[in-house]
């Protein structure tokens, strides 16, 4: 069911970084992932709420910032069907700043290689302001025979 | 505060359905910011063995939203939504979603416990198809804040 395009398993080696990039995510980017996910919590996009609860601003949806560090291998790979399964831990949140928005930093790397099952486990590593916002990111991908 | 429900831990919860609809993948695409012609192009899809626009892995969280939903508004388990942060998640799939799917979740509480005024839940949703197959399962975690 997935046919990753313009990459070969036997290309790949463990530890090689394969993807890297650092999207800006603005509030105006929170709305439209809150309408798109349903996830209507209005800490991602009412300030006064979020002061309410003792947070530090808006936050940005862990969900979002995961599929934003996801969406790095899906570019690399070209197919999103590639993918059999995805893990990460929210360990820090991502305050995003009414004009600058906030950019983060990814990186996707070969961690594991399974050679009989045609997968590759890639993980990510996502950081903000110099410090990592999620843990344990890996992604299962499955290559062409 | 009251702590969670001991009782919760191996609470299964009914199935809620959610029927996966072509302009929703579309639109959870562009949140995602992805380009990719399967979520997109019904022709593309076609021709790469889809019925239909494919949606992007992290999709699931759409189709969770009413089994979530259930549980956070459920009486009696002590859940307070504004107490509630997302711990983890892990996402397995069988097969991709697919528009036209009518998906049924299964939520299972598997675990509750508390540490340090703070409580910790744990579940797993299983999501199958209109003929019984397991298409995705989704483990999550969520720690439930304390009044410290």
């Amino acid at each position: 069911m997935s046919l990753p395009a313009g990459h070969a398993f036997g290309d790949l080696e463990v530890g090689a970084v394969v993807a890297k990039a650092e999207p800006k995510i603005t509030r105006d980017d929170l709305v439209r992932y809150a309408g798109a996910s349903v996830d209507l919590n209005p800490i991602h996009y009412n300030a006064v709420t979020a002061a309410e609860v003792g947070l530090p601003g808006v936050l940005a949806h862990g969900m979002l910032t995961a599929a934003l560090a996801l969406q790095v291998v899906v570019d690399w790979i070209g197919d999103p069907t590639a993918v059999i399964s995805y893990e990460t831990r929210f360990t820090r949140p991502v305050v995003v700043d009414p004009v600058d928005g906030a950019t983060l930093s990814i990186s996707a790397k070969v961690a594991r290689l399974d050679p009989d099952g045609h997968t590759a486990r890639i993980d990510i590593t996502v950081s903000y302001e110099g410090r990592t916002v999620l843990g344990k990111t890996q992604a299962q991908v499955r290559f062409r025979p | 505060m009251a702590p969670l429900n001991p009782d919760l831990a191996g609470r299964v919860f009914p199935p809620t359905n959610y029927l996966v609809g072509r302009e929703k993948i579309r639109e959870f695409a562009r949140a995602v910011r992805s380009t990719n012609p399967l979520h997109h192009d019904v022709e593309a899809s076609r021709a790469a063995g889809f019925a239909d626009v494919v949606a992007p892995p992290t999709f699931s969280t759409v189709v969770l939203g009413p089994a979530v939903t259930q549980l956070m508004e459920s009486p009696g388990t002590g859940i307070e939504l504004h107490r509630v942060v997302h711990g983890s998640e892990k996402i397995e799939y069988r097969r991709p979603i697919v528009a036209g799917d009518d998906l049924s979740t299964t939520l299972t509480i598997v675990d509750v416990s508390e540490r340090a005024g703070n409580s910790f839940l744990s579940t797993i949703c299983e999501v199958c198809d209109e003929t019984g197959a397991l298409v995705a399962t989704v483990t999550s975690s969520f720690l439930h804040r304390g009044d410290a």
